[in-house]
């Protein structure tokens, strides 16, 4: 979803621009955890002339929109590029008990793989306090946006990518309520999913291990 | 003379070959053999004329290393066999895997790598234009984020060889193009913080890489120890990200988006995020901080006798160069520095030796390795106490290698020793 319009070419210094523009990029990056991990001077490889360089190389060829519609999946927390479509309770039961049940369980907590559904205590996080808990979407997945993007990507594992969009929002909503988080009457689509706040969402923060004699 | 009395001489060098690797490498040689048709040894190969010229080579028979595996499995691992090898660089046949969703069979002509999203030229490139633009190589590790899960623990088994605590760790030489370049050609916005990866497997694998590492010493690499990416390592070309978790080097690339905010795939939220003891979880935790383990003598090998062996073993950091290791052969009461074998390279594993006289007795031998940030390898009780006994990934603590009287070498994290 490229979010600017066409400018100019970059000079031909675009590319130390760049460089400080990705330093600077990274005061707003400390947000996300994201801290300089390259001490000064650092390379492996002999300086190159990169001053030389055209403004462009003239390779490559340029992406038409429907190239990019085809592969731009990604479903994020702001449901920006989400599919149309959507997925009530019972239709993701019904999908669930044929497509998703010999792995994850009759109640998404039988396994053999990843467990789906549970709920910790008064929605406790102490998975770094205690060895074993078993992390499940209800009580450690921070976005519920992530359920439609990894299941539209990959699920069910025999027949990767073949849901459709109103399966996978089905599929969610199920997850969802199972984990008693939405109710059983809720529709997902591209405007309910990601308004859907997990129990988990404030829990992450960002690295703060930056090198150094500290041990974090 | 055939693989019976080769197995012979292994057993007559069974000092070298502790019990359970002796029955694997003789397995292994026997089927080299008896598959590839190898010439065996000769009584003395100085009256017999020697093999003729191949178009490929082949190891010796006597040297079968091979990765370490439960069984095949479409979302596993296998493991680099760090023990068995030499120098730095691992074979391309013995690179660790981490699949989420198996191997996939990508046709080279019809590769193409689309970059997108919040750049001024949306484009596709075929390998062919990958190749094309300049290049450049460098030697680094990659690493997957749960490599050592099993030594964060005090009551972890003690018959763990190095390569079932760190084997999902390898090095290689690889080459491509500067990811850089290839912003550069599509004019990346300068608003763009975060590019979204993504693989062309059956995972539709996707990590949300930052652009400050995008533009650094990011690759595109479709080279791997001078010859194609295997495509266990993501043929035809894959994201490397020096120093960085093995995850978010993303394999089999086929897409980056450019954008201004992280797109919170599972595999940065749900997965390889690091639950701490105060209720939070650490999130894009990229970096792999410095570690070091010893790879002799440890498990299962058995000292055969008292005197002069050294002690040899790898270290790395995410953060640049090794700038010291230091060996304890008394549990960490004392630290003497190793020697570091040149090269030592940023994000690589460095090797290091440290002679020692073994007296007969037990001992306890572990390393700790310092990087150039000034990071040095914690112990168990202090990353525990950073972070929290349940917590995971990146697990870099020292790891203990206890040394019975006997002379069998067990791995102690835990109990004391």
């Amino acid at each position: 979803m490229s979010r600017l319009g066409p400018r100019p070419a970059p000079e031909q210094s675009t590319l130390r621009a760049y460089v400080c523009v990705g330093l600077l990029a990274a005061t707003t990056l400390v947000s996300y955890g994201c801290v300089s991990d390259t001490p000064s001077g650092e390379s492996n490889t002999v300086e190159s002339g990169t001053s030389e360089w055209p403004r462009s190389f003239a390779i490559g060829q340029s992406a038409t929109p429907a190239t990019i519609a085809a592969l731009d999946i990604d479903f994020g927390p702001d449901g920006a590029g989400a599919p149309p479509g959507s997925g009530s309770v019972a239709e993701g039961q019904a999908v669930y008990n044929v497509k998703c049940v010999g792995c994850h369980g009759l109640t998404g907590q039988e396994g053999p793989n990843d467990r789906l559904v549970g709920r910790e205590p008064r929605d406790g996080f102490l998975f770094g306090e205690i060895r074993g808990i078993r992390k499940t979407v209800g009580n450690y997945w921070p976005y519920a946006t992530t359920i439609f993007d990894y299941v539209n990507r990959t699920m069910p594992m025999n027949a990767p990518g073949s849901l459709t969009a109103g399966e996978v929002y089905a599929v969610a909503a199920y997850i969802l309520f199972l984990n008693e988080i939405i109710p059983v009457d809720a529709v997902m689509d591209a405007q309910t999913l990601p308004a859907v706040v997990m129990p988990a969402r404030d829990r992450f923060v960002p690295d703060n291990r930056v090198g150094g004699p500290e041990v974090r | 003379m055939g693989s019976i009395s080769r197995r012979a001489m292994l057993g007559a060098t069974g000092g070298l070959i502790a019990g359970g690797l002796l029955k694997t490498q003789a397995d292994a040689l026997t089927v080299a053999e008896e598959a590839a048709g190898l010439q065996t040894a000769q009584a003395d190969p100085t009256k017999v004329l020697g093999g003729p010229t191949s178009v490929l080579g082949q190891r010796a028979p006597g040297e079968q290393p091979r990765r370490l595996m439960a069984n095949p499995a479409v979302t596993s691992s296998s493991r680099t066999p760090i023990e068995e090898l030499q120098g730095i660089i691992t074979p391309a046949d013995l690179h660790f895997e981490r699949h989420h969703a198996g191997v996939p069979a990508i046709d080279p002509d019809r590769y193409e790598l689309l970059i997108h999203g919040m750049v001024d030229r949306p484009m596709t490139f075929t390998l062919d234009d990958l190749k094309r633009f300049p290049a450049e190589s460098r030697i680094c590790f990659v690493e997957c984020s749960g490599n050592g899960g099993v030594s964060y623990n005090r009551n972890a088994a003690r018959n763990r060889s190095p390569s079932l605590i760190d084997g999902l760790f390898s090095t290689s030489e690889w080459s491509g193009v500067a990811l850089s370049t290839l912003l550069r050609e599509v004019g990346i916005s300068r608003d763009a913080t975060w590019l979204l990866a993504e693989g062309g497997d059956a995972a539709v694998m996707a990590r949300s890489i930052p652009v400050e590492k995008a533009l650094g010493d990011a690759m595109i690499a479709y080279g791997q120890n001078g010859e194609a990416i295997r495509p266990a390592q993501g043929y035809p070309a894959r994201l490397l990200l020096p120093g960085w978790e093995g995850n978010a080097q993303v394999k089999w690339i086929r897409r980056l988006e450019a954008s201004d905010r992280p797109s919170m795939t599972r595999d940065e939220t749900s997965k390889y995020t690091d639950p701490l003891s105060d209720g939070t979880a650490r999130q894009f935790s990229l970096v792999m901080d410095a570690k070091s383990t010893i790879t002799f003598p440890a498990f299962p090998f058995m000292l055969p006798e008292r005197g002069w062996w050294e002690i040899r073993g790898i270290a790395w950091s995410g953060r640049g160069r090794i700038t010291r290791v230091e060996v304890s052969t008394n549990g960490g009461d004392t630290w003497i520095p190793a020697q570091l074998q040149e090269p030592v390279l940023s994000k690589c594993a460095t090797c290091f030796r440290h002679i020692w006289n073994w007296d007969g007795g037990e001992a306890v031998l572990m390393s700790r390795a310092t990087d150039e940030t000034g990071y040095v390898q914690p112990d168990l009780e202090t990353q525990i106490a950073a972070r929290g006994e349940g917590s995971s990934y990146h697990y870099n603590t020292i790891r203990p290698w206890k040394v019975e009287a006997d002379g069998r070498v067990f791995f102690a994290q835990g109990d004391g020793a």
